[in-house]
């Protein structure tokens, strides 16, 4: 009889995902650790259906409709300065939790089928790994992510869209550096016909903690 | 044993090593500036040290910094320490360098924008030189792999510009590099490590795409030192900023509304929590008023489409050409 291996039996041993992360925000300063105004989208490929969106952002009205996860998305969390835990919920899924704004990934890795239900913020990730060839079990691999399903959401916290077409692919690699520091690398592509021009292309970077002293659970906020 | 002969046979016949295999990175990058485009493109704020570790005296050196002084006739010629690759606008051409006899890698190339000098990544094993040797443009870089990510180590360059706003990098300083190689997306993130100059690590991480059509330089551009101006400060001033001088020093808490103990960095500037500093000191400024498009156009150059002053519409829907 053949017993398929679940993914954390697969997990190279050089390169665990679980544990605390902390957003480390060097980049795109001014558009991430704060709200940037309305109609600044530097650096995003906006075609000119989502300029025209991104135009009628209205603050007030997604706070009136309960809308302030907007920009909490999948296509947008990891770049919300927050912290991640992660760890594996079974043995075929690695659960994605970020105290900024409270939102739960679950990459499901193996023989998974999304759910018929509505879309959500999250949407629905199928995960593999992908390993080194060669003989034996790899020390170190990274995981390749592809999520739908997605409810429309925002980029950036100013109003820029993603619709619910988009599919968002993710690549997660941990670095261990030369003082001894782990770095989890999360290049994300997002591809959204209705939207961007072309594929959106970031790399953030998180780095490891020793706990989860600095856990500071947030509720989404549309304003800050 | 024959079990392994008839492995190491069936791998030659079908072209297969059965060493574990390294990704190729060789192959002419495209730039996405899809983060601090307006940074990489235009460039950065005089005085904007926004998410930088940076100590008193990088942030003294940064303030004193004119821009001037890069027609000085000695400074018309450097070139970038290898740090900027990740903060200037350009792609990157890789390749290989292999023995002869036996077809094994020695070295990684990796040729960048003009102003960067080509590096090589040693992979044969070579240590790196006494902290005595000469510092060439380029440093002295070395690479081993970690599964599928090529790691290297850069010591042995020259101080120069962490960023175009005059924000420094010692000749000190130590550059660990990750080049993670996913289909045709290259993401590289740079480790800095400056103890003249930052508090702790300066991590970055860029991505760039593969573009086999793309031209790229395997040499930096000839440069000679010219006197294309007159010089309005006289012969033999050094262009600077004294300390407390700086007029620049204002304008991200002007344009943006950040407190100026914000804008001027520090490594408590780089986490979460440092939020909670700003949230009751920040207010969104009413509208974009410069670099607010920034998306691309579609041109085979470019990242940089977009410098617009003010909104585009949708009758010059990608503002003004860089």
């Amino acid at each position: 009889m053949c017993v398929a291996q679940d993914a954390r039996t697969v997990a190279p041993a050089q390169t665990d995902f679980t544990g605390y992360w902390v957003a480390v925000v060097t980049e795109d300063w001014r558009w991430r650790m704060v709200t940037p105004p309305k109609g600044d989208y530097a650096s995003i490929p906006l075609s000119i259906a989502g300029k025209r969106m991104a135009d009628t952002w209205d603050l007030a009205k997604d706070e009136a409709a309960g809308e302030q996860c907007r920009s909490y998305g999948a296509p947008a969390i990891m770049r919300v300065p927050g912290r991640l835990h992660i760890t594996w919920q079974d043995g075929n899924a690695l659960r994605i939790e970020t105290d900024a704004g409270q939102q739960m990934r679950l990459l499901h890795f193996g023989d998974w089928k999304p759910s018929p239900g509505p879309a959500t913020w999250q949407g629905e990730t199928a995960a593999h790994w992908e390993l080194p060839r060669g003989e034996g079990k790899p020390a170190r691999g990274s995981i390749e992510t592809r999520t739908t399903h997605l409810r429309p959401g925002y980029l950036r916290k100013n109003g820029v869209p993603y619709s619910a077409d988009a599919v968002l692919s993710e690549y997660w690699d941990i670095n261990t550096e030369p003082d001894g520091s782990q770095t989890l690398v999360v290049t994300t592509v997002v591809h959204d016909p209705a939207y961007l021009q072309h594929d959106w292309i970031t790399a953030l970077h998180f780095k490891r903690e020793a706990d989860g002293a600095k856990w500071d659970p947030q509720p989404c906020s549309a304003r800050w | 044993m024959q079990r392994r002969i008839l492995q190491l046979l069936f791998a030659v016949l079908i072209g297969r090593s059965l060493l574990p295999a390294q990704v190729d990175l060789a192959g002419n990058w495209t730039a996405r500036l899809h983060q601090d485009w307006a940074e990489r493109g235009p460039g950065p704020e005089i005085v904007d040290y926004l998410g930088l570790p940076i100590n008193e005296a990088a942030r003294a050196k940064a303030l004193s910094y004119s821009a001037s002084e890069l027609a000085l006739p000695e400074k018309q010629c450097l070139l970038y320490p290898p740090t900027y690759l990740h903060y200037g606008p350009f792609g990157i051409k890789m390749w290989t360098e292999s023995d002869a006899a036996t077809d094994k890698v020695i070295a990684w190339k990796m040729s960048g924008p003009s102003d960067l000098a080509v590096m090589t990544i040693w992979m044969d094993g070579r240590p790196h030189p006494s902290e005595n040797a000469p510092h060439p443009f380029e440093g002295f870089t070395t690479g081993v792999w970690n599964g599928n990510t090529l790691t290297t180590t850069t010591t042995h360059f020259k101080g120069g510009y962490l960023r175009r706003n005059g924000v420094p990098v010692s000749d000190q300083a130590v550059l660990t590099r990750h080049f993670m190689r996913h289909g045709n997306t290259l993401t590289i993130e740079a480790f800095i490590q400056d103890a003249v100059y930052l508090t702790e690590p300066l991590r970055v991480t860029r991505s760039w795409e593969l573009d086999p059509a793309a031209e790229m330089a395997s040499q930096p551009y000839h440069c000679s030192p010219e006197a294309e101006v007159p010089r309005l400060d006289g012969e033999g001033t050094v262009p600077h900023i004294l300390p407390g001088q700086n007029e620049n020093a204002g304008e991200v808490t002007r344009m943006y509304n950040l407190p100026l103990e914000t804008v001027m960095g520090g490594a408590e500037t780089m986490y979460p929590e440092y939020r909670k500093r700003l949230k009751d000191k920040y207010k969104a400024p009413v509208k974009c008023l410069r670099y607010c498009c920034g998306w691309e156009g579609g041109a085979p150059t470019a990242s940089i489409q977009c410098v617009g002053v003010g909104y585009s519409t949708p009758d010059a829907p990608f503002g003004r050409a860089f």
